[in-house]
């Protein structure tokens, strides 16, 4: 089998007497869309953290594309093609989409210690980011100011950030929150054309979402990974089916 | 040019004649009242660059204002008369201390980054209050104003126009920087400097030269000072002067280009007619700052450049 694009070993973590994450172990594949699925407080964001450098983890490593980057800075990460988007969207509201995008152009276009030439002079970062966008069907909302748009797509928008950095892996941190059924219907079409672009490590509550989108899915409980595998497979495990999904069908 | 790129020019032009009116008219007090609220402008326009773009809200720039005012006094008891010397090594000195306490401050936010600067200034402040060699807490006279080739500092006019010149520089470049790549950062930062950090930016390393630049801007307003008053002591230091600053700004617009210049202007003024009046003129000064917060949050500068985006 190839090497993982992504590989946490024996990661640990703990926030006083609360273990969120407990010497977990996960590959993710590059390509295709893997999935972190588990009930509230399970750790999938904690552990997102510490992918993405947020989060100091206590001991075990995590390694991508073969390089370990445990220790490495959050903002090295992203420039070895790391990125994530956030379950509370991060945005520059006061902004315009187009140089919320142009901003991360900026980042991967050299040093930002420039401070005499006007950025707005560089028509290359706004063509860059209105290239992200159009690809992403979202150039008819490049001039708008980002904190005025609906919260769709301002939650596109924040996928799309991520996006710009080119990404070899996207961290995707429940993409559809507070979406609607309309809404988020039409946000898994989004990332779904997004699987061409980069491998996609996705943590989402909405099952049919996960369950239309991933090839992979694991199953986080307590901090550790009980069950990794197939859609059809994780769905006919019987211990996942104990842990949470029977449990997210009772509630339901 | 567009009436709002012109209104400043106009401003320069008339504050270049303002001395060659005021003096002959026997108006020489007035011309060091002016210079005095330039260099103040200097000062708050420094601050506005920490807090309004950078979005740090420090309580100890009179640390920088400070260093850079004694650097130069200290040199001038030294023998170091030379502006071409002192004036540098003024900025060069506060920029180190910016740096050394941006280093430091930088890893903490909010409520603890106000309080760690603050701290910091203080610290300062009792430094120079047991430095006996150099006043202590009376402080240190300046024996003359300082030397610049082919210039008579001593003259009240000479040195307005030199003030005048150097806050015009000042500014010029600050609007630059908005501008800049550097400009945009500092914006993003101060929007969300975690999504910054998730775009690949170290956000740490462009709070901290933002800090050290308007640090360095303060200590060249500190050597200014001390040319004006002819004469520094730790008061200049004090937390105080980091609250008249903050105030300045506050008043005049945070975040807005003309905003420390705005807010020094009104906020010197306004103490110096209240004052004529009555002694309780901090009262007078309190109301209209809470009528400012109040009723314009984005300062006196906000009623000038409503259209005009942030930053």
């Amino acid at each position: 089998m190839a090497e993982p694009l992504l590989e946490v070993r024996a990661l640990y973590k703990h926030f006083g007497g609360v273990v969120a994450t407990d010497r977990l172990d996960l590959k993710v594949v590059a390509g295709g869309v893997h999935a972190l699925i588990g009930p509230n407080g399970a750790g999938k964001t904690t552990l997102i953290a510490q992918v993405s450098g947020e989060v100091e983890p206590d001991s075990g490593r995590i390694l991508f594309a073969g390089q370990d980057i445990t220790a490495l800075p959050a903002h090295e990460r992203v420039t070895l093609g790391l990125a994530r988007s956030f379950q509370i969207t991060r945005i520059f509201r006061n902004l315009t989409v187009r140089d919320n995008v142009a901003l991360a152009a900026q980042a991967r276009s050299g040093s930002s210690m420039r401070f005499w030439r006007p950025v707005a002079a560089e028509g290359a970062l706004a063509a860059e980011a209105d290239a992200v966008l159009a690809g992403l069907g979202m150039a008819a909302l490049a001039g708008q100011t980002a904190g005025s748009l609906a919260h769709a797509f301002q939650r596109r928008l924040e996928v799309a950030l991520a996006l710009a950095c080119r990404p070899r892996l996207l961290l995707l941190d429940e993409p559809l929150a507070g979406m609607g059924a309309e809404d988020a219907q039409a946000m898994v079409g989004f990332i779904a054309q997004l699987r061409e672009r980069a491998t996609i490590l996705l943590v989402e509550h909405d099952m049919d979402a996960v369950f239309r989108l991933a090839d992979v899915i694991s199953v986080l409980v307590g901090g550790r990974v009980i069950a990794s595998g197939t859609p059809q497979a994780i769905r006919d495990d019987p211990e996942v089916r104990r842990a949470y999904l029977g449990e997210e069908q009772e509630a339901a | 040019m567009s009436l709002s790129g012109l209104a400043p020019l106009l401003v320069l032009v008339a504050a270049i004649a303002f001395p060659f009116a005021a003096v002959p008219a026997g108006g020489e007090y007035y011309v060091g009242l002016a210079t005095r609220v330039m260099i103040y402008a200097l000062a708050a326009s420094s601050l506005n660059l920490v807090l309004g773009y950078g979005g740090m809200i420090s309580f100890g720039h009179a640390a920088f204002f400070g260093a850079g005012a004694y650097t130069v006094a200290i040199l001038a008891q030294e023998g170091v008369v030379s502006g071409l010397a002192a004036w540098p090594l003024a900025v060069a000195i506060s920029m180190l201390c910016a740096l050394v306490i941006g280093a430091i401050s930088l890893r903490t936010r909010g409520l603890y980054f106000i309080m760690i600067t603050l701290a910091f200034a203080q610290m300062m402040y009792y430094f120079f209050v047991s430095l006996r060699a150099y006043g202590g807490e009376d402080g240190i006279n300046l024996a003359a104003r300082s030397r610049l080739p082919g210039l008579d500092l001593a003259d009240a006019t000479e040195f307005y126009l030199v003030v005048l010149a150097l806050l015009a520089v000042c500014l010029y470049l600050l609007k630059r920087l908005a501008a800049s790549r550097f400009g945009a950062v500092l914006r993003g930062i101060r929007e969300s400097e975690g999504r910054m950090t998730a775009l690949g930016y170290p956000t740490y390393r462009y709070r901290l030269v933002c800090f050290v630049i308007a640090g360095g801007v303060a200590g060249l307003a500190g050597a200014l000072i001390v040319n004006q008053h002819g004469f520094v002591s730790p008061n200049l230091l004090h937390w105080t002067q980091s609250g008249t600053l903050l105030v300045m700004v506050i008043l005049g617009g945070v975040g807005l280009l003309y905003g420390g210049v705005a807010g020094a202007v009104a906020m010197l003024l306004l103490e110096e007619i209240l004052s004529s009046w009555t002694e309780y003129w901090k009262l007078g000064l309190g109301l209209v700052l809470l009528f400012v917060v109040l009723r314009a949050p984005r300062g006196i500068g906000g009623w000038f450049a409503r259209k005009e985006s942030r930053g």
